[in-house]
């Protein structure tokens, strides 16, 4: 299991932007924390998650 | 007759009363960044100016407009002139010895690293999602040292009480209720905005004060 954003998922093995793709994240607005550090954009495609994983997902709305 | 203008030391005086000599050295010796002057920006670089944070630096390419001027900390007299300038004018009154630093630009992915690069501690104030994103992204991925606290969430006449201040990751807070998209609001109000502007401004203090927690 990977813990995102706190809820048990069952996403092991899925790269994250498998993940992503399967769930309404505009990848354009959002930044990943993946074990305490920020994942790179550019490796959404190439991190696997592991189980044991913890993942923060934060999804900016406009305004300021 | 009028009051004899402070001069620089009686400023860090009255300031060091204030907030204990020690706690003042450490707000005198910091270094900010804006990254955006509007409702966000404007207040944050106000409530760090008046607690004595010594160098701020202001960047924004906009001019102040009139529908600016229910949330963001200009004059009418201000209308037309850039931003940066505006912002300066205002904080030049109000704390004369601060020293600022501004740039007229948009801030982008290419841009973004010279630009930053001697400031320690960068607040994100920009109104753009995909914006907002990309700086704190951009930020984390080049510069693993340095602090970046960011606003998401202070649209509509939602309570006040759910504007908050997370930890994301020991380098990234992140202030707002972080749900009340301006798309989906009427609008947004100069007291919900300003509650996430003193989250943010008030992180900055906390972290220079050496308390990291959110």
């Amino acid at each position: 299991m990977v813990k995102i954003n706190g809820s048990p998922t069952d996403v092991s093995g899925k790269s994250i932007r498998e993940y992503l793709s399967a769930t309404d994240y505009d990848p354009t607005r959002i930044a990943i924390e993946r074990n305490g550090k920020i994942v790179p954009k550019a490796q959404y495609g190439s991190v696997i998650l592991t189980d044991g994983d913890s993942l923060e997902i934060v999804s900016f709305v406009g305004g300021g | 007759m009028a009051a004899a203008f402070p001069t620089q030391e009686e400023f860090l005086q009255a300031q060091q009363q204030r907030h204990g000599k020690k706690l003042q050295q450490k707000f005198s010796s910091a270094r900010a960044a804006v990254c955006g002057l509007g409702g966000l920006g404007s207040n944050i670089a106000i409530c760090l100016a008046r607690a004595g944070v010594g160098h701020l630096h202001l960047i924004d390419f906009d001019r102040v407009d009139l529908s600016n001027l229910h949330r963001q900390q200009y004059a009418a007299a201000q209308i037309g002139m850039y931003k940066t300038d505006a912002l300066k004018e205002t904080l030049k009154a109000i704390s004369p010895y601060i020293q600022l630093q501004t740039d007229t630009i948009r801030m982008t992915e290419e841009n973004l690293g010279q630009l930053l690069e001697h400031d320690s501690i960068i607040c994100e104030a920009f109104d753009n999602a995909q914006a907002k994103a990309m700086l704190v992204n951009s930020v984390l991925e080049l510069f693993p040292n340095k602090y970046i606290i960011a606003g998401s969430g202070m649209a509509g006449i939602g309570s006040g009480n759910c504007i908050m201040t997370r930890k994301i990751t020991p380098r990234f807070y992140l202030c707002g209720d972080e749900k009340s998209d301006v798309a989906d609001t009427p609008g947004l109000l100069s007291s919900r905005v300003m509650l996430c502007a003193a989250h943010q401004a008030h992180t900055v203090l906390r972290i220079l004060a050496g308390e990291t927690e959110a």
